[in-house]
């Protein structure tokens, strides 16, 4: 193993760094008292009128009351609900460019981690939607796509501060029709193998048995440098295979893109014959007629609440899709696929009370220890528990109805969404941009005298208009045949 | 032996006897029914707190606390329950669109810039699976509208997309169902952009304002052109026989527009379309109505003091601008209701028709007052189409299409435990819930 030093060390000292200076942050967090809310543990209960004590961005006590200390920011929560921060299992926010390295069937070696855009207003808007945790995934163009990562949504920090701390990295796998480009080709160039989902299979088989073999060479190497043999030569780094040998290694989560049934047993089928697991079956829209099989392989299931009919894959899409694989021992997570979608993901958890009749609590894991589990994060976050992190929501209304309204969202403690701000700012921002804009006219005119050739100002002035339809269709997936366009995060 | 295929053929005489009068009775359903004892919100006048509603030939005939229930009707127990009409989704494409990556399913969008003749009902699919899912979710009537989505259409947009037609969700036909064939003109307001996405090239391509403009100006124009040569012609037809002049089906498509019959639904989303689009409109005298409106908070003064009505697309959208405040599309709904803009809310898709509800609730938790909510997905539709007189609350006359619910029609966990479409008590079964039948009873492997 140690051969293989270079990706394996450079992981653990940038998640070393990031861990060492979230211990030890440059502003200490703040002391915070919630009050008199009826808290949704999602764990242990509901307590209604309880109180939460917040210290150094983790839940301190949780109680009828709390022994709260004199200088403590006390947020009366009277009437309102607070629920453990919302967790998106696949979400494409937070980064810049693309989402596809759409070129090769087998581009394990991308990697969303060295993309990551903090300055996304989308981090925001999530937040505004009790959104605390993500797991941003690489697109679907791609058999085996490229390298994953979960985040916090830490609003205001630099893009190295937004990787959870610790949370295995993941890769993620397509199956069906974006891998195969049913829905689309690309002008000027040819058809890309795999065009079936033969050969989507293979395409994976081929993959794991380079990596197989890839590790054997590395393992033998090992041995030998611990035997002392100093004559002994590496093999040659494979960047491409250094991910899959960790999928093998059991350090690397395997997040697959699947609709159809076939495709979910495909994919079982050749994790067991290399040995690795599937962590989560992502949309996994016909996981009802398989829910067995996932179970009995221990694989989660990422799933919309009720999307459906946007490609042929998707026709037998049903709402009660999350339900009935809960119902049968999987573990279920509603996730978005889309920024605006994971702003009302509470919404969309409730509606497995209507399909499917979960019980209302049921309904709330969709969105909290579920997904936290099936990223591995469900000893820090997922539920409102004593040493957990402190990332919460506070709610008008129960977050079960579609008349809920997110008040504040804390990550780490600290309040990264306050509804009452964000209106008291909106004067101060709008007169902010009408200053910097009569700035900017008048520049322009000045130049415009100087130059008396010069094009005119509204020419410089109005580059980015956008048509309603003209999305990007590599990072806005709704209305999902956009994504399709290209195979994109769909 | 003997006996057995004795029976058998003594069986098969029988059903064949039987068949005809079983097939007539299919073909009879109960023509009335009283719905007692249920909370009526009829969205004219005071809520019902426990009354009665009669249905009889596919229209509500009666509607009270002391009602009598008629002789003969079909009775359901409404204690517990409540009924409203059913909702209304001001823009779909249902029926015309069954899978959307499947250009062979999707007749949404015709291709060429000006179709005014081309008529949404003529392509409606009435066994497309979407009317069923759709219906379980308590929306009984739909406006199909050509042109109306984007992608369907490889990216390009009719500037004229044809006529939208309104219709109920369930019936043998599209004669069956259809409320009115034309209600509407759609025009896809131009606006100018400076980037857009080539689907030759796969890739975006920029160009100048200038040259932006320069289109939207051509594009303009050639509506113009259109719209005068559309009066020119009604004023022919006005004057002569058919044999004074020659004939041309999309002029004549466009006669109910320029004389104000057939108003003109125009998509626009930002507050400038919406500006031109109006002032347009206002100039050739066309009845408005505005489809879209992402900005219409910012020119509010404008439609209401030029009585231009909106179909808003679902607020659970983002903003369209980076600075925009997060939940501008969300408290939109209650600005324009303080503005005194009249709206209704559309899907504005078929397989998201059923956020519908979802949608006017998130309005109401951003300021809308609830029962503006209501009736901008029931009784505002109906007026801004001109079916008010036929759709949207419950009174005497109206089509008998409601909704009976355990609960409030636009929250996520309310079921809709019957529905009457056309005075007929109507299946919520569907797709989606035969598959989940089926798959709930697979015996563990």
């Amino acid at each position: 193993m140690n051969g293989r030093i270079p990706s394996v060390t450079l992981l653990s000292l940038f998640l070393f760094a990031v861990a060492a200076d979230s211990a030890a942050p440059p502003d200490s967090s703040p002391v915070i008292v919630i009050q008199n809310a009826t808290i949704l543990t999602v764990t242990k209960g509901t307590i209604e009128h309880g109180s939460i004590l917040i210290k150094d961005g983790k839940i301190a006590e949780i109680g009828a009351s709390v022994k709260a200390p004199k200088d403590a920011t006390v947020i009366d929560a009277e009437g309102k609900f607070v629920t453990p921060g919302i967790i998106d299992c696949h979400s494409h926010i937070a980064i810049e460019g693309g989402v596809n390295e759409g070129s090769i069937s087998v581009s394990s070696i991308a990697n969303i981690a060295e993309v990551l855009d903090s300055d996304d207003v989308d981090i925001y808007r999530d937040l505004a939607g009790g959104v605390t945790t993500a797991n941003i995934l690489h697109g679907s163009a791609n058999s085996i796509g490229g390298q994953t990562i979960v985040i916090k949504l830490r609003w205001g920090q630099p893009a190295s501060k937004l990787p959870f701390e610790g949370a295995l990295p993941g890769i993620k796998f397509a199956l069906g029709e974006n891998p195969k480009r049913s829905n689309f080709s690309i002008p000027g160039q040819p058809k890309r193998y795999p065009a079936t989902r033969m050969g989507v299979e293979e395409t994976i088989r081929g993959a794991f048995t380079e990596a197989r073999d890839y590790k054997s060479a590395w393992d033998a190497y090992n041995k030998k440098v611990i035997a002392g043999d100093k004559a002994a030569l590496p093999p040659r780094r494979d960047l491409r295979l250094d991910p899959l040998v960790e999928v093998l290694e059991g350090k690397r989560y395997v997040h697959s893109h699947c609709y159809r049934e076939d495709e979910i047993l495909m994919l079982l089928r050749v994790a067991k014959e290399f040995g690795f697991k599937v962590r989560t079956f992502q949309h996994v829209l016909e996981g009802y007629k398989v829910a067995d099989e996932i179970a009995a392989a221990g694989a989660g299931a990422s799933t919309f609440s009720d999307w459906w009919a946007y490609k042929v894959e998707a026709y037998d899409a049903i709402p009660y899709n999350a339900a009935l694989m809960t119902r049968r021992g999987v573990v279920v997570s509603i996730n978005s696929d889309d920024a605006e979608e994971a702003t009302h993901l509470n919404q969309e958890a409730a509606k497995s009370i209507k399909f499917g009749g979960l019980t209302h609590d049921e309904a709330l894991k969709l969105v909290t220890i579920n997904p936290a589990i099936q990223l591995g994060i469900d000893k820090r976050v997922g539920s409102i528990e004593v040493g957990k992190d402190a990332d919460l929501v506070i709610y008008n209304h129960d977050p079960m109805s579609a008349y809920a309204v997110v008040q504040k969202t804390l990550v780490d403690g600290r309040v990264l969404f306050d509804r009452d701000k964000d209106i008291a700012g909106r004067a101060v921002l709008e007169k902010e941009k009408k200053d910097l804009l009569a700035k900017e006219k008048a520049a322009a005119k000045k130049t415009d005298e100087k130059k008396p050739d010069a094009k005119k100002p509204d020419a410089v002035k109005k580059p980015d208009e956008k048509k309603p339809d003209e999305k990007k269709p590599d990072d806005k997936p709704k209305p999902p045949s956009d994504s399709d366009a290209n195979g994109g995060a769909l | 032996m003997l006996r057995n295929a004795t029976f058998a053929v003594l069986s098969l005489l029988l059903l064949v006897c039987l068949a005809p009068t079983a097939s007539a009775q299919a073909q009879q359903p109960a023509t009335t029914y009283a719905i007692t004892h249920a909370k009526i919100t009829t969205l004219v006048g005071l809520t019902i707190d426990d009354g009665t509603l009669v249905i009889k030939d596919g229209k509500i005939a009666a509607v009270g606390a002391s009602v009598e229930v008629p002789a003969g009707a079909q009775i359901i127990d409404g204690k517990g329950l409540q009924v409203y009409p059913g909702l209304f989704d001001a823009v779909t494409q249902m029926g015309l669109s069954e899978i959307s990556a499947v250009s062979s399913t999707v007749d949404s969008s015709e291709t060429g810039n000006f179709n005014p003749d081309v008529i949404a009902a003529t392509a409606v699919s009435p066994s497309s699976e979407h009317i069923p899912v759709t219906r379980a979710s308590g929306i009984t009537e739909v406006l199909a509208v050509p042109a109306s989505g984007g992608f369907d259409s490889g990216g390009s947009r009719s500037v004229v997309g044809g006529q939208a037609s309104a219709f109920s969700l369930a019936g043998w036909t599209m004669d069956d169902m259809q409320i009115k064939r034309s209600v509407a003109m759609v025009i896809n307001w131009p606006t100018i952009q400076t980037r857009t996405f080539d689907f030759a090239t796969f890739s975006r391509k920029d160009r100048p304002y200038s040259e932006a403009k320069q289109e939207y100006e051509k594009q303009v124009n050639e509506l113009t052109d259109w719209i005068d040569r559309a009066r020119h012609y009604a004023q022919a037809i006005g004057h002569g026989g058919p044999s004074d002049f020659e004939r041309d089906v999309k002029l004549e498509a466009l006669a109910p527009v320029v004389r104000g019959q057939l108003p003109v639904l125009v998509f626009a989303d930002r507050a400038r379309d919406i500006r031109n689009a109006v002032e347009f409109c206002d100039k050739q005298k066309l009845k408005m109505i505005l489809a879209g409106g992402e900005e219409a908070y910012q020119v509010k003064e404008l439609l209401r003091s030029k009585n231009v009505p909106v179909i808003l697309r679902p607020m659970l959208s983002l903003p369209r601008e980076e600075d925009d405040p997060y939940d501008v599309l969300l408290s939109q709904p209650a600005q324009l209701y303080e503005a005194g803009v009249k709206f209704a809310i559309g899907s504005f898709d078929n397989s998201f028709a059923r956020r519908l509800g979802q949608n006017a609730a998130n309005a109401v938790a951003h300021g809308l007052p609830y029962e503006q909510a209501l009736k901008a997905v029931t009784i505002y539709p109906a007026q801004i189409f001109g079916l008010g007189d036929q759709v949207g609350t419950i009174e005497t006359g109206k089509i008998a299409n409601v909704i009976v619910t355990n609960g409030d029609p636009l929250e996520l966990t309310t079921d809709v435990k019957y529905l009457f479409i056309r005075g007929q008590l109507t299946s919520t079964d569907n797709r989606h819930k035969r598959l989940y039948e089926k798959y709930s009873n697979r015996p563990k492997p």
